[in-house]
């Protein structure tokens, strides 16, 4: 529920806020999203109970201050303190000793629940993850490449992630799940959806000027219709037009956060009547913007780079195939 | 309230000796500092030595030994000729106080020198940093596990003077891998430029101190010649000197570490 | 500026009760050079505070831009995504380097702590001296990066982005690079003056608190500076030599960075908030008229916050690819940080108890920070375990969570400390009216600009985003709305302080009946700080002092000797 939605629900959340659950599967609590794994649903337990023991001591704490500033306020009468210890050795060891038996239960239970979310189960189903400026990339099994995360209900999936570039943060709020991808290695982590339906993926570690673009959703089908899915998306290239081909993978392959198809310039030169024309490069010479061109800026982009702009792009050797180039190179044609 | 010849007692200490014994303890704070400052480089150094010995084997075979430890040597004598010239300033001698100063002074330009000539090499080769690594590299050496064999003194090959057991230790490796001399594809390991990563960072800071150093002593030199340090007031050299011997500490570290690994 | 409060006694007060019109420290010397090449810590502290404060008001004019942003979730006329994210990069940088660390040390500790020492200045004038302009350099670079190319890291400067940025990296963490010194050298200055310049009488149970916080602090300023000088040397070099060290394609490792990051700037927040403990520590106990409850244990704790501080940096990096192991040892460990800090808030409420509770504006500011600090502290139970971690690191939750202990935690406290030690550096008391009015606005805008964020980061929101999902706009409007109402409020104590200097009445040498030993001296002292050094007692026998109404301040008790 949102804040603001009128005052009695306000009042209602408060109060489900304070001593009720985080959230649930059905739908998110106050503090929490929709409980979307089976991971999520002990994290919030864990979250409940620091919730409790932190409301107890806040309450504790600012309640006594309050008491003492009303019944001890320095009035006519009473300008000075009553006399009292300044130190009571047997206190101040209990209340040393509780927080930390109390903050020792707390560190257990979330070490173990690390630990759980930590180890995937032997026969999880396993998705290829690359973070990259600014777009998540996921390879599955056969090899398709997609912009969202596809899984089956109620299967482990394991996550297998590494970045291309710089260090970005591979986040699932419904899931609990969070974790940076690093260039240079892997990272590995688990879940298990329970209930189908869409739920978001953020970056959650800064990382240049589209950080807060780099968004994906998790789409959680029921039974069977994942690999009825994958097979369809996987066949993109068959059943597509070259330029249609072309245009989705423009889409969801990492070239739209930099290249647009309106005309507006973005981090690279805009797509649109790009292709098939003079162009002047960084450096004094000048280019014919055909097929060989796009390929090689593809593929080097570093060789060529456009009078204007910097050389940041990334290579996708070894990321699109020849195919899928091609297909690229005939939607370009169209954007005239 | 005591006034030393040349030296001035502060306003808001009560005695000479409550300013000498603060100076002091700021001098060690300082110092510690130092320490800190340096072991993040040793920290990195512990990192990338850890996870990948075979760069740190293979690589510090290019650095002159004997360079090192004439420089060691050198340093360690300037170490020698500061502590009697902090002596030398408590007892007043001021000929020998400016004489010890400018032979440190000499010493520590003499360790810059060879480290020069080092990294001139080191340049030339191409033997650098990150990216600008581009040396051609040789073969890595002949194993170290050899037949016994009995050299009188230095030992430049490297070979171990113990009979090999029929099987080595088993130390951190995993069974089944390689020796760490041995690197598979029977070239050089990849990334030896982290080595000189790590040797001109760690060499690098340590240079800069020492040029700080020489000429915070030339400071104290040109006092010295003036007549101000005596019996009543030495703390300035004594100060300095507490400084060169830690430039000296760290580089008696970084020899062994850099300079004679196996 | 004739003062028309009768002289108190010739004894050891000196100059009378108020110097103003006499000679103290501000009239002794006059023009430019006097001041930017004194040796006087007085001085040096009123410089401090001028600079820090300038850049806690750019740090907040950054904020308040941010935040302007973020009424609408999509692109905004403006700023473009680019200077959104320079705009959080220097909002951090300019806040945390340029304002908090340096603090209540540089700006209030410089001034108090010799005069809490009876002593005549620091233990190195020249050095004191030396360290604020190095400040200034420091700061000067930090702020010439805005215009060579404004950073866009984040404060944080993670690799590989900060070495393949094309922003301004080099000139912002060189001068980083140069504050450090100037914290560093603060740090050593206060350490030597603490073990050196004590007076007679004062062992070290019978020092103040609020030195038992600067020692702890300076203790930090030393042993972790150096790190992140050696870790900005490196990502220099990285950037400027291509030196490898963080880079993966050079066998480089991008967390390495993040180790020697943290290992500084974990520590680093227990800069900020000792010294905040060390402000309330005093105020506490003059504003109950009571001794403090539980000064071993206070004392104690400083110190055990400042070792375990260096002990516990991992808790920054649980999913940046720890292992297990190491993730538990940081887990734990930060669990046993908090334990000292809850001592001191106990401790804190038990000195309110059967006190005569004065609500004078310090006092305010007293309930302020408990309440959250309280916060604060307890949101980091949340942060600290290490599956709730996994969920809520990056979100707005964290941010939530350090404004919480930062600024409703250090600021407060500071603003707390200006407004208890205002009359003694001027000679003026300020409105009361006006100060009560400010501490209350300041508390509710701070609540609701940041309440409403812990929510938003537990229901997944990201931190540093320019663009975020239309589920969370009301959040950011009432958070925003409040960031309005926070800076009125600031806008409120600024102008009550500022007038004061002008148009205060003249302050009494202890307008407020603290026990410690700079209420011995007239207001403001004079240039040597004391015409005869006082006694040192127990620094908390408040109770020795008594309100003359006549003189609108305190005095010693009749019969006792005020010690």
């Amino acid at each position: 529920m949102q804040v603001g939605s009128g005052t009695l629900s306000l009042g209602h959340d408060l109060v489900a806020a304070l001593f009720g659950r985080a959230a649930t599967q059905a739908g998110g609590g106050f503090w929490m999203p929709v409980q979307g794994s089976t991971g999520a649903a002990a994290v919030d337990r864990i979250f409940d109970l620091i919730l409790w023991i932190a409301v107890f001591f806040f309450v504790l704490i600012v309640g006594l201050m309050v008491l003492f500033v009303v019944r001890y306020r320095r009035r006519e009468g009473r300008e000075d303190a009553e006399k009292s210890a300044s130190h009571n050795t047997a206190l101040e060891i209990t209340w040393t000793v509780i927080p930390i038996l109390i903050v020792i239960a707390i560190f257990a239970w979330g070490f173990k629940a690390y630990l759980d979310m930590n180890v995937a189960p032997a026969n999880s189903y396993e998705v290829l993850v690359t973070g990259q400026k600014w777009k998540w990339l996921f390879t599955y099994a056969n090899g398709h490449v997609d912009e969202n995360l596809h899984v089956p209900v109620d299967v482990p999936v394991r996550l297998v992630m590494t970045s291309e570039d710089v260090i970005h943060g591979f986040y699932i709020p419904a899931f609990r799940l969070k974790r940076d991808v690093v260039p240079g290695r892997y990272v590995r982590i688990w879940f298990r959806a329970v209930k189908t339906g869409e739920y978001q993926i953020y970056c959650t570690q800064y990382c240049g000027t589209g950080h807060s673009d780099m968004w994906a959703k998790v789409i959680v089908h029921e039974p069977g219709g994942f690999e009825r899915w994958l097979e369809e998306a996987s066949d993109f290239l068959k059943r597509m037009s070259p330029a249609e081909a072309g245009e989705r993978l423009y889409r969801t392959r990492g070239c739209a956060q930099c290249h647009t198809v309106d005309g507006t310039v973005g981090t690279g030169p805009t797509l649109s009547k790009l292709f098939g024309h003079q162009v002047a490069l960084e450096g004094g010479k000048t280019v014919v913007t055909d097929e060989n061109y796009v390929r090689e800026s593809i593929l080097e982009p570093q060789a060529k780079v456009v009078l204007g702009f910097q050389a940041v792009m990334p290579t996708f050797k070894g990321h699109l195939t020849d195919q899928e180039i091609t297909a690229i190179i005939e939607y370009l044609k169209t954007l005239e | 309230m005591a006034e030393a010849h040349g030296g001035h007692l502060a306003h808001h200490f009560d005695t000479a000796e409550q300013q000498f014994e603060s100076g002091k303890l700021g001098m060690w704070i300082f110092l510690a500092t130092e320490i800190l400052l340096f072991g993040g480089l040793f920290c990195a150094y512990a990192v990338y030595r850890s996870s990948h010995p075979e760069i740190f084997l293979y690589a510090h075979r290019y650095l002159d030994k004997t360079l090192g430890a004439i420089n060691t040597a050198v340093l360690i004598c300037s170490s020698f000729t500061m502590a009697w010239a902090v002596r030398c300033a408590q007892l007043g001698r001021r000929k020998a106080l400016v004489r010890l100063l400018a032979a440190t002074i000499a010493l520590a330009g003499c360790f810059l020198g060879i480290k020069y000539v080092e990294y001139e090499h080191k340049w030339k080769e191409g033997l650098l940093w990150g990216k600008r690594f581009h040396a051609k590299l040789e073969q890595p050496a002949a194993p170290a596990v050899a037949p016994l064999v009995r050299t009188p003194s230095v030992n430049p090959e490297e070979r171990s003077l113990i009979a090999p057991a029929a099987e080595g230790p088993r130390g951190l490796a995993k069974p089944g891998q390689r020796p760490l001399w041995e690197t598979g594809t029977g070239g050089p390991p990849k990334n030896v430029q982290t080595f000189f990563a790590v040797y001109f960072t760690m060499t690098g800071l340590h240079g800069i101190h020492v040029i700080a150093g020489m000429v915070l002593l030339t400071l104290m030199l040109l006092r010295a010649r003036r007549g101000e340090f005596g019996p009543a007031y030495f703390t300035p050299v004594d100060l300095a000197g507490l400084y060169w011997h830690l430039v000296d500490l760290i580089w008696i570290y970084l020899f062994p570490l850099l300079y004679l690994i196996r | 500026m004739a003062t028309n409060n009768p002289v108190f006694g010739a004894g050891e007060f000196g100059a009378g009760q108020n110097a103003l019109g006499g000679d103290n420290y501000l009239s002794h010397g006059h023009g430019l050079k006097s001041w930017l090449l004194t040796l006087d810590h007085k001085r040096i502290g009123v410089m401090y505070l001028v600079s820090i404060l300038a850049s806690f008001f750019l740090g907040g004019i950054f904020a308040l831009l941010i935040r302007t942003k973020l009424l609408t979730p999509g692109s905004s006329a403006l700023m473009d995504a680019n200077t959104y994210n320079q705009m959080f990069t220097l909002h951090g940088a300019v806040m945390i380097f340029l304002f908090i660390i340096p603090g209540i040390p540089a700006a209030l500790g410089n001034f108090v702590l010799p005069l809490m020492l009876g002593a005549k200045d620091v233990a190195f004038p020249r050095l004191n001296l030396a360290s604020y302009y190095m400040w200034v350099a420091g700061a000067l670079l930090a702020l010439l990066s805005i215009i060579t190319g404004a950073v866009d890291t984040g404060w944080t400067f993670y690799t590989p982005y900060s070495t393949t940025t094309n922003t301004s990296v080099i000139t912002m963490v060189a001068g980083v690079f140069v504050l450090g010194f100037s914290s560093i050298f603060t740090g050593l200055n206060f350490v030597v003056s603490i073990h050196k310049l004590r007076p007679e009488g004062m062992s070290w149970f019978r020092m103040p608190l609020f030195l038992w916080g600067l020692y702890g602090t300076a203790i930090i300023q030393i042993m972790a500076t150096p790190v992140l000088g050696i870790t900005l040397l490196l990502l220099i070099a990285e950037r400027a030599l291509g030196v490898g060290i963080f880079d993966p394609s050079l066998g480089g490792d991008p967390i390495l960075f993040q180790h020697f990051f943290w290992f500084y700037s974990h520590p680093a927040v227990y800069i900020m908030i000792l010294p905040a403990m060390g402000v309330i520590s005093e105020l506490v106990s003059v504003f109950s008229r009571k001794h403090i409850f539980g000064y071993k244990f206070i004392a104690f704790s400083s110190i055990a916050i400042a070792v375990i501080s260096f002990l516990v940096w991992g808790h920054h990096m649980f999913v940046s690819g720890q292992s297990n192991l190491a993730g538990m040892i940081f887990s734990f460990l930060t669990f046993m940080v908090a334990i000292p800090s809850a001592v001191k808030v106990f401790n804190w409420v038990a000195t309110m108890y059967k006190g005569s509770i004065w609500l004078a504006t310090p006092m305010l500011y007293v309930l302020s920070f408990l309440f959250l600090f309280g916060i604060g502290g307890l949101t980091g139970l949340f942060l600290g375990a290490l599956a709730v971690n996994v969920h809520l690191h990056d979100t707005y939750f964290v941010v939530a969570h350090f404004h919480y202990v930062m600024f409703g935690g250090t600021v407060i406290a500071f603003l707390g400390g200006m407004h208890y030690w205002w009359p003694k550096m001027f000679g003026r008391m300020y409105s009361e009216l006006w100060g009560r009015i400010g501490a209350l606005l300041v508390f509710v805008g701070f609540n609701t600009t940041f309440f409403t964020q812990f929510v938003m980061g537990s229901r997944g929101a990201p931190r540093r985003s320019y663009h975020y999902l239309p589920e969370f706009q009301s959040y950011h409007q009432l958070s925003t709305i409040g960031s309005y109402l926070l800076g009125v409020g600031l806008l409120v104590v600024a102008v009550n302080l500022v007038h004061a200097l002008f148009r205060g009445r003249p302050a009494p040498a202890n307008p407020w009946g603290g026990a410690t030993l700079e209420w011995r001296t007239s207001s403001p002292p004079p240039h040597d700080n004391f015409t005869a050094t006082p006694v040192a007692g127990d620094p908390y026998d408040v109770e020795a002092w008594a309100f003359d109404r006549q003189l609108g301040g305190f005095v010693p008790r009749a019969g006792g000797s005020g010690s």
